[in-house]
């Protein structure tokens, strides 16, 4: 049985992994900051709830485990405000996001 | 009850499970902690003061089984356009057609507003820009992901939660 938690969890550890190396060359790749912050929100979304579910499988039925679920909650909470507030600090300092499809480096030229 | 009443009502309905929270997840009772837990509680309250929080209803939605089932719903599609949006990051043309859309919310309370718009920034691959006047901006990073959100299920989603 601790052998199939152990399995299970470490699935789920080596997963959300791969979604946070995704996500850090998504952000690379991608052209603007719009575009960057969709690769970077797999991180704090789909990422977040595999690696988090993949410790709770180590602690157990303990306080540790309450404790990460609402650590879990609040992260899915809070996060997409957090991308609403850098947003909203885009569209303000004038970086239009209708230019969707030009590079960086040549608007600032 | 009048306004003044009802604010402060309002305000210790909120204070009760900051402080419960804080004192069983704590655990620690020194007095440099009970100080800070006090004040962590007292600059919410202040926080959601300013923010204008306390003229509504505290607690505007039940976390009733609609909740849940629209949270499973929720999980449901977080998955789906994550193996989307990582499969556009991994293929090497970069296959993107980045579109801004204007989204009009059916539902009118201001937390159903913010549940929407927090569920389409939860999702990868569509970002809420901004929310006004009951319209929401949606950024997609496909043109996919945007048909998808002109369908309107979230939306129909979020609104029938407050349904009885």
């Amino acid at each position: 049985m601790t052998m199939l938690f152990d399995i299970l969890s470490w699935v789920l550890l080596t997963a959300g992994g791969a979604f946070v190396f995704i996500g850090g060359l998504g952000a690379l790749r991608m052209p603007n900051l719009y575009t960057r912050m969709h690769a970077a929100s797999l991180t704090d979304t789909i990422a977040a709830v595999l690696i988090i579910g993949g410790i709770m499988l180590q602690a157990g039925l303990t306080l540790a485990t309450i404790k990460l679920a609402a650590i879990l909650l609040f992260l899915l909470l809070t996060s997409p405000t957090a991308s609403n507030a850098l947003a909203s600090a885009a569209i303000l300092s004038g970086l239009q996001p209708e230019e969707g499809n030009v590079e960086p480096r040549e608007r600032q030229e | 009850m009048s306004t003044a009443t009802k604010t402060i009502t309002r305000m210790l309905v909120l204070l009760v499970p900051l402080v419960a929270a804080w004192l069983l997840w704590s655990g620690i009772y020194k007095p440099l902690l009970l100080g800070l837990g006090l004040f962590s509680c007292l600059l919410t309250i202040y926080i959601k003061y300013r923010m204008e929080y306390f003229e509504t209803e505290v607690f505007a939605l039940g976390f009733g089984r609609r909740l849940i089932s629209y949270w499973l719903w929720l999980a449901k599609e977080v998955v789906k356009s994550s193996l989307d949006v990582a499969r556009i990051v991994l293929s090497p043309s970069l296959p993107i057609s980045p579109e801004v859309v204007k989204l009009k919310a059916s539902c009118e309370h201001p937390v159903d507003q913010a549940i929407l718009a927090n569920s389409i920034t939860l999702t990868p691959g569509t970002l809420a820009l901004d929310v006004y006047n009951g319209e929401i901006s949606v950024h997609a990073l496909t043109k996919a992901g945007a048909d998808e959100l002109r369908k309107g299920e979230m939306d129909r989603r979020v609104l029938a939660l407050r349904k009885n």
